[in-house]
């Protein structure tokens, strides 16, 4: 949320100059950061609400947010802590095994020309393969508990991070690369000292757009086999046309995607502030 | 003299290189000499090969044809005694002036000495860069970027200095500025310094000897002293003779270009 709230804030900063009064102040109430967006979910809600009830949609086409609400109160909060942990445990894993084979394997592609050749092709056909597909022959092969359900998380995570690294790594300026060798230091503080730190701003944003792909792969997994996590919450209840607490699952989920969003973004702002662009506050 | 080779010695050299889409003969039969402590400026159309040879000084190319020497040394690989000063700054934008000026050192051990900061303040104050050490180089103008980038390649102490185009990225003013701040840090601290330029009056301000190449492949078009009385300042930018200096190789230059 914090993007909207930055822009919102920025521009009633601007507001006062170029406006009058009156109408200055209306404006920067309303762009006050979180009232905008606030108000529109709000509105949103009241019109899904009112819309069910009016047209008496059955709540397995459509719930009501009040039904979704009665729902996630029927499953209770030790239960949805249960299946959350059990998700973000995968997630998290597949996430960080990810990073930790992604980043290398990178460093690898950027310093040989001819593995870059070998792997690439390789890397295309794995990523290409639709995960939902191969989901079912990984748990098959690697039997239950949760390594089956962090691979597919890592085969999911793991190219955005490949490919991102790999060009953040090539697009060091050369001249540091001169520099570099004209000191006739050793290649590896090459990769240490100037491409990786170069790279960050390319692998922070493979890391956004793999944290949300981390869930999706948490949740695949649990769609084909598990007993505990939000997804197989989502299907099981699905199966039992418990749709209100479905939906109670599925906001949770997108919740938790935008958390771990949020945290990537936050850990870059804190860590590596100078990594972000210069416009931004 | 034969017991004190020149700092630098360009000999027959020749440089093709071979590009997808052909053969580029940048550089021909060059051959000049460098000595001791010199400010050599060097002149020429873009794209006539001066900054290869800058390149092969620093032993980041080797000549296809001739040699390159160093004190009397064939270049064979990068010396500790030659600093670089690129075009743009290039600094890392995640470490402070301190530690871009430091970064040679931690680059080439792994870690800095106490003697190393100190090294690095004196430049700073010798730069003026003085309360500007903890700022990352997001926060500075252009021209104090490029003192930054002059700091670091003086960090290590190099006989020799490498400088291509250093000013060129620069505002008119500020490069007038810095062109007198370089002139005064050298007559402080005498260095051999080799000084790529398309500014002929930048040449004649700065340099004790002028180096013209030709369009490409870059041969050696004329090779001037300038007798421009030393100390230089602000003075020597709006003396007779120096105009007269700049126009005669401004009118060489153009006269190699057509
Ligand atoms: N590594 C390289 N590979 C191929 N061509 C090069 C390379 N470096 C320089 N050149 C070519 O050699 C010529 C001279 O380049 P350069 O020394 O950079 O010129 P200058 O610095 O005088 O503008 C140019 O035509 C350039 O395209
Ligand atoms: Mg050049």
């Amino acid at each position: 949320m914090s993007s909207p709230d930055i822009s919102a804030a920025s521009s009633s900063a601007a507001r006062p100059e170029t406006e009058t009064a009156p109408r200055t102040k209306r404006g920067s109430l309303l762009l006050a950061p979180g009232v905008l967006p606030g108000l529109t979910t709000l509105v949103i809600l009241l019109a899904w609400e009112g819309a069910t009830r009016l047209f008496a949609i059955p709540s397995f086409v459509l719930p009501s947010p009040l039904g979704i609400l009665a729902g996630f109160e029927a499953v209770g909060l030790s239960r949805w802590a249960e299946h959350i942990g059990a998700t973000l445990r995968v997630a998290m894993l597949g996430y960080a095994v990810s990073i930790l084979v992604a980043v290398p394997l990178a460093i690898v592609l950027a310093r040989s020309p001819v593995l870059s050749r070998a792997l690439y092709p390789i890397l295309v056909v794995v990523q290409s393969t639709p995960i939902v597909a191969v989901a079912p022959i990984i748990i098959v092969v690697m039997g239950a508990g949760d390594l089956p359900r962090v691979v597919i998380t890592c085969l999911i995570t793991f190219f955005p991070i490949v490919v991102s690294t790999t060009t953040g790594l090539m697009a060091t300026p050369p001249e540091l690369i001169e520099l570099s060798k004209s000191l006739r230091a050793p290649a590896w503080r090459e990769i240490t000292q100037i491409r990786l730190p170069f790279a960050v701003p390319y692998i922070f944003s493979a890391l956004k757009i793999s944290i949300t792909l981390a869930v999706i792969g948490a949740v695949v997994a649990e769609f084909v086999a598990a007993e505990k996590g939000v997804g197989y919450f989502i299907q099981f209840s699905t199966s039992m046309f418990r749709l209100p607490q479905a939906w109670a699952g599925l906001l949770i989920l997108a919740g938790m995607s935008l958390l771990l969003f949020q945290a990537v973004t936050l850990i870059q702002k804190r860590v590596f502030p100078w990594s972000l662009p210069k416009d931004a506050p | 003299m034969a017991l004190d080779p020149p700092a630098v010695s360009f000999r027959g050299l020749g440089q093709v290189f071979e590009t997808r889409g052909g053969r580029v003969e940048a550089l021909r039969e060059v051959s000049f000499d460098v000595a001791r402590h010199e400010f050599v400026a060097i002149l020429g159309p873009s794209g006539c090969g001066k900054s290869t040879l800058l390149r092969m000084v620093a032993g980041l190319l080797k000549p296809t044809r001739g040699r390159v020497s160093v004190f009397g040394l064939p270049v064979t690989e990068p010396r500790d005694d030659v600093g670089i000063v690129f075009q743009k700054p290039t600094l890392l934008p995640w470490a402070s002036v301190e530690d871009n000026i430091l970064f040679p050192a931690r680059h080439k051990r792994g870690s800095v000495t106490q003697q190393d900061r100190a090294r690095a303040a004196e430049l700073i104050a010798m730069t003026g860069l003085q309360g500007f050490e903890k700022r990352l180089p997001d926060e500075l103008s252009g021209g104090m970027q490029q003192r930054v980038g002059i700091a670091r390649a003086l960090h290590m102490d190099p006989d020799i200095l490498l400088m291509d185009e250093p000013f060129s990225a620069l505002d008119a003013l500020t490069r007038e500025e810095m062109g007198f701040e370089l002139s005064r840090i050298f007559e402080a601290r005498r260095k051999t310094v080799l000084f790529i330029t398309h500014s002929v009056s930048e040449a004649a301000i700065l340099a004790d000897r002028v180096v013209v190449l030709t369009g490409r492949p870059g041969t050696l078009a004329a090779d001037m002293p300038v007798s421009l009385p030393r100390p230089r300042g602000i003075e020597t930018a709006s003396m007779g003779a120096t105009h007269e200096f700049a126009g005669h190789l401004r009118s060489l230059l153009l006269r190699r270009a057509a």
